[in-house]
């Protein structure tokens, strides 16, 4: 019915995370009718992308520079690094506006079902910039899941074995778990409201 | 067909955007995977997470198939055990092992209340490393590579039970195990489940004898090894 080249396209795009089939046939048909204002200006940014976007030597992040934009940025505080799992997570803390320090992503947690060890987390480039560099305080902003909490506590591991003799120059601190701005008790789940209250502080 | 049951989540994978394969031990009907729509998606997921109790309704068209489940929290106990570094490892290496040792899909309610009891001992109990020591020793009686302790498998002795035989599993005592104790495995009193409190090192001969077991029950299942997760919560535990 379509040409390969059309097909390919919907193939492609069907792959995307949304996307099925279905979908991905009216999105290759929205961009073909739009040939002049999305198809050309999509592809070429695509391409362009393809060519210089690069994970940031230093950090882990994705960006044209390597060292990326945040790892270049000399406002920033340097001896502060968050640990995120994925450039999505260091993404959503930009969001946020609410840290100037620096980011190593890992890139993952460790799971045992996807056969995924400490070998494969971009763990010892951040145990490398934390003994070259002066780290002050490391934040581990790994997800509130099994997993993520379970890698957070492995790297604590290994960060504390960097630390030879006397006592550390950096802390190891991690996010809180709790009720979220505009949280409703009654609407918690259980796991949170213990959490919180596990973790309630005095006032 | 249709059934539900109380279970313990074993193991959650999630399977295409927002959807999840979740594992669970259940009580009456063993180990179970079952399909969750949505169950990785944000509102779901902190259900899914390993070592929480709920009760699950399994739904299929023909017992063969995957199937699906609807759950319902009944206790998270992920939440309470996730600051706790040792004690989560623990937790992750027990639904580890259960994931990886015991046959699906078979009724094994002994395995079930003694899963479900580690985890109470590792959210209340400060001896909850003898107690997670205990449960791998009674995990694998319930796998039929279970250890006799009863008596001496040379004498018959019911004193003096300080070794453990490699080939075996059974005890044997100082005497007759004297010329041989390069070869057996020295045996914690505590494992005799007299009530002793064990140190360190006991725990620590405790899951070289466990480990030992386990690792033989792997090889005959498939000729693989033990989870990474019991060698990554041996290595913490001995570095406490």
């Amino acid at each position: 019915m379509s040409s390969p080249e059309i097909e390919r396209l919907i193939q492609m795009l069907s792959k995307l995370p949304g996307l099925g089939p279905r979908s991905a046939r009216r999105a290759a048909l929205h961009l073909i009718k739009r040939r002049d204002s999305l198809l050309d200006p999509l592809a070429s940014a695509m391409a362009q992308a393809a060519q210089s976007v690069q994970p940031c030597g230093v950090c882990g992040n994705l960006d044209g520079t390597d060292p990326c934009g945040v790892c270049a940025d000399a406002r920033r505080d340097s001896s502060s690094i968050c640990v995120v799992e994925d450039v999505a997570d260091l993404w959503a803390l930009e969001r946020a506006s609410s840290y100037r320090g620096v980011y190593h992503v890992v890139g993952g947690t460790l799971s045992a079902l996807d056969g995924r060890g400490p070998d494969d987390l971009n763990i010892g480039a951040l145990l490398g910039r934390v003994e070259a560099g002066e780290v002050t305080e490391i934040i581990l902003a790994t997800s509130a899941t099994v997993e993520g909490q379970a890698t957070a506590h492995y790297i604590t591991d290994r960060l504390e074995e960097t630390v030879v003799d006397g006592e550390p120059q950096f802390r190891i601190t991690r996010l809180a778990h709790g009720v979220p701005v505009g949280g409703e008790l009654d609407y918690l789940d259980d796991g949170t409201l213990s959490a919180a209250l596990k973790a309630r502080r005095p006032v | 067909m249709n059934w539900s049951d109380e279970g313990i989540v074993l193991s959650t994978r999630k399977h295409g955007e927002n959807a999840a394969i979740v594992t669970l031990m259940t009580r009456a009907y063993g180990r179970y995977a079952g399909l969750v729509r949505g169950g990785s998606g944000s509102r779901a997921r902190g259900i899914y997470q390993t070592g929480n109790l709920v009760t699950a309704d399994w739904r299929a068209r023909l017992s063969e198939h995957l199937g699906s489940y609807t759950c319902e929290l009944l206790q998270p106990h992920a939440a309470l055990l996730m600051t706790e570094r040792q004690q989560l490892m623990a937790l992750l290496s027990a639904t580890a092992l259960v994931e990886r040792l015991l046959p699906e899909r078979e009724p094994h309610p002994e395995v079930f209340e003694s899963l479900k009891a580690l985890i109470t001992v590792l959210e209340e109990d400060v001896n909850w490393p003898s107690g997670y020591a205990l449960w791998e020793a009674g995990f694998l009686n319930d796998l039929g590579y279970g250890l006799d302790l009863s008596q001496c498998a040379a004498t018959g002795s019911r004193e003096d039970l300080v070794y453990v035989s490699p080939r075996t599993g059974c005890a044997v005592s100082a005497s007759a195990g004297e010329p041989y104790k390069d070869k057996l495995f020295p045996l914690p009193a505590f494992l005799l489940g007299r009530g002793e409190i064990a140190n360190t090192d006991e725990i620590l001969q405790a899951f070289r004898v466990t480990g030992h077991f386990l690792n033989v029950c792997a090889r005959d299942v498939d000729g693989g090894g033990i989870p990474e997760a019991r060698g990554r919560f041996l290595d913490r535990f001995s570095r406490s």
